[in-house]
């Protein structure tokens, strides 16, 4: 098969979490404080007052205990002009990110400054603190610092509900945005998936067939770029049958998961299985690809509808995905064909 | 510590985008060209693997996995993974040599930063209570301790210009690097600023690549017949990430670290210093002892071409591999890691 330059495939997608996360006695207590619109830091072994409040003592390492109130102004030591908030930015105007030194503090807090431009910035400038509308137990309760007033007053503060149970958890939302590339042999498979056909890559060393190929024979270490198309013939490597729907998926449960080996190649992949009895499903099993509809093609192996079962003789389970011995050329990696399976679950988990 | 030889090092082109090549694609390359380059077949060859990547920066989870793609590890290798610059693996690797239990080890690090947004994602590498929440980029906190260098008189922005007009320059003569070419401090500061007092050329490009090194016991370089360079001391060092509690105008565990691996002990001809913002250079320059009789950067440093997760390691292997031309007699390396140089690690390496 000719080896041309595969085509660029992307995909933009959004990889996210909530964590949750205990605060511990120490940030707990902080983030209360600032649920109540009040500041809150901690005195060191040595004197000197942090806020927001350090669970250690980074001189001594002993547990710091000795919390103390904290004004609502202070001065800006050090700041950075953000003149294009990105989309992650919480302010959606010019701003400054800076150290804050809170006065009675000795340790400067990062936060945010709202002071309308950069010329109204100094270092040394007086801020105060500007408290969100709502307040939840977290560092954004602040909503930024400003400057501070002339008589260094902070604005009326909304009553907060004091009959609430300490903070003693947060939730962490990070969601990030990436345009994920397919790699050079991956997008070689899928490409041909779009034009209804099966390829794997075949290992130039030891002659080994992935699909889909991951750009290496994980076994050699070397590009396994020549592609080689394949029938839509496969055998049951191993099979679960899913019983509990899971969420995001239209698929009706029970149905069968297995690990296929297409005809002549020596990595399985997770497909489904249908067209019989789950009852009837086993290792060894000859099955067949279904495709969908040509119009329903695309860059993704749900352009295989699920594969079948053929009316084959099962094949021996110890022979299934062998490398044929005649094209198993004298190796140090013997018995790499028993080993390639393995090495290569890893790659699978990693899509799953 | 024992006396340990760098026999071979290489790096891909370092690029904005490695477009389809997965981190597999990647990697195969320079595994494959240091282990020619020490006469080797394959990876059992040496006794141990390390390798330093960050998942979270192509946002596909167990990438480091995909990554033993590369090697042939079949039969089963000794492979060691840090969520750190490789660098960190290179200490690793020299630790389980100290320990006797190898003599030889290939150490890789990769990264493909460009599905992501970089500076958004290692925001999220800090503090999950007081500043992640801020979503501070990497631009913005270094920004902050440019300024604050600035206003301690620690430096001036025609010193940081200066650092990025040589760093380009050098890089003319490194055709791995991923800018170069001829810019005058008057021609750079004319340049608007990009988050102040930064300008854009006062940062790292974002980078993807990957980059490998073999090293083995002094012995083990002579019976395998190899020119080497010797790393003779190796010191890293890490400070509170509360950064409002450090002094960033300098880099105290620096200073620590060149003190402990003997900087100063001897006369340097080159250092190649992981500063991916130019401020940082002059501050690590000085933690470091260096006077001007050093050659800065000869490969044009982290700011020519920055790849995460390898930068650290690239300091390294440019020392060694100048040792080894015969260019300099003795070097010192150092790699960073985490915000505002909150973790570095100082290498000294000598000719024979
Ligand atoms: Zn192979």
């Amino acid at each position: 098969m000719p080896q041309n330059e595969p085509e660029v495939l992307s995909q933009a997608f959004t990889l996210g979490y909530t964590y949750t996360r205990s605060t511990g006695p120490v940030v707990g207590r902080f983030l209360t404080g600032l649920r109540e619109r009040k500041l809150i830091g901690n005195q060191a072994s040595d004197g000197k007052v942090y806020v927001p409040p350090m669970e250690y003592d980074p001189k001594t390492a002993e547990a710091i205990t000795d919390f103390v109130d904290v004004a609502e102004t202070g001065v800006v030591k050090t700041w950075s002009w953000v003149n294009e908030p990105n989309e992650k930015h919480l302010l959606k105007k010019p701003f400054a990110f800076a150290l804050i030194q809170l006065d009675g503090t000795d340790v400067p807090m990062l936060h945010m400054v709202d002071a309308g431009s950069q010329e109204a910035m100094s270092t040394g400038m007086k801020v105060q603190v500007r408290w969100a509308d709502e307040t939840q137990g977290l560092i954004t309760d602040i909503a930024c610092f400003e400057p501070a007033s002339e008589e260094g007053k902070v604005a009326e503060k909304p009553a907060v509900a004091a009959d609430l149970e300490p903070v003693t958890g947060v939730e962490s939302p990070i969601y990030l945005e990436y345009n994920f590339t397919a790699g050079k042999a991956t997008a070689a498979f899928l490409s041909n998936i779009k034009k209804g056909k099966l390829t794997g890559g075949k290992c130039p060393e030891c002659t080994a067939v992935y699909v889909p190929p991951r750009g290496s024979c994980p076994a050699c270490g070397v590009a396994n770029d020549e592609n080689v198309e394949l029938t839509n013939k496969a055998t049951v490597q191993s099979f679960t049958i899913i019983s509990i729907p899971i969420p995001g998926n239209p698929i009706k449960p029970p149905f069968v998961v297995a690990n296929l080996m297409v005809d002549d190649t020596h990595q399985s992949f997770l497909h489904i299985v249908s067209g019989c009895d789950n009852s009837d499903v086993r290792i060894g099993m000859r099955v067949e690809a279904v495709w969908k509809p040509e119009e329903e093609w695309t860059h993704a192996m749900e352009s295989i509808a699920y594969f079948q079962p053929i009316d084959e003789p099962d094949i021996p389970r110890e022979e299934i995905g062998k490398l044929e011995p005649s094209a198993n050329e004298p190796s140090a990696n013997e018995p790499s064909a028993n080993e390639q399976p393995s090495a290569n679950e890893k790659g699978e988990k990693k899509d799953a | 510590m024992r006396d340990i030889a760098v026999v071979a090092y290489a790096q891909n082109p370092i690029v904005r985008d490695a477009g389809a090549n997965n981190e597999v694609e990647l990697i195969m390359p320079v595994v494959k060209q240091v282990l020619k380059d020490a006469g080797l077949k394959d990876i059992h060859d040496v006794d141990f693997t390390c390798s330093g990547s960050c998942d979270y920066l192509q946002g596909a989870a167990f990438a480091f996995v995909a990554g033993v793609d590369a090697l042939g590890a079949v039969p089963p290798i000794k492979e060691s993974h840090v969520e750190m610059d490789a660098a960190w693996a290179l200490y690793e690797s020299i630790l389980k040599i100290n320990m006797g239990a190898a003599e030889s080890a290939l150490i890789y690090g990769f990264a493909k930063s460009s599905p992501g947004k970089l500076a958004q994602v290692l925001s999220q590498q800090l503090d999950p209570y007081y500043y992640s929440p801020l979503w501070p980029d990497v631009v913005s906190l270094n920004a902050m301790q440019a300024r604050a260098a600035l206003d301690a008189g620690v430096l001036t922005e025609e010193d940081m210009a200066e650092v990025v007009s040589r760093s380009r320059a050098n890089a003319k003569s490194n055709n791995k690097a991923q800018l170069s070419g001829d810019y005058s401090v008057e021609q750079l500061l004319e340049e608007p600023e990009y988050i102040a007092p930064l300008r854009k050329h006062d940062c790292p490009p974002v980078s993807d690549g990957a980059s490998a090194m073999i090293i083995c016991t002094v012995e083990k370089a002579k019976e395998w017949g190899l020119p080497y360079a010797v790393i003779k001391a190796m010191d890293h060092r890490i400070e509170t990430h509360n950064f409002g509690a450090r002094d960033l105008t300098m880099s105290e565990s620096t200073a620590i670290a060149a003190e402990a691996v003997g900087v100063k002990s001897a006369k340097v001809d080159i250092a190649e210093i992981h500063a991916p913002f130019s401020h940082q250079e002059i501050i690590l320059k000085k933690a470091l002892g260096l006077d001007d009789n050093t050659v800065v950067n000869p490969s044009g440093g982290p700011l020519a071409g920055n790849v995460m997760m390898a930068a650290g390691l690239d300091r390294i292997g440019e020392v060694a591999r100048r040792i080894i031309n015969g260019e300099a007699k003795r070097g010192v390396a150092h790699a960073t890691s985490g915000p505002c140089l909150q973790h570095n690690m100082v290498t000294v390496l000598e000719a024979e």
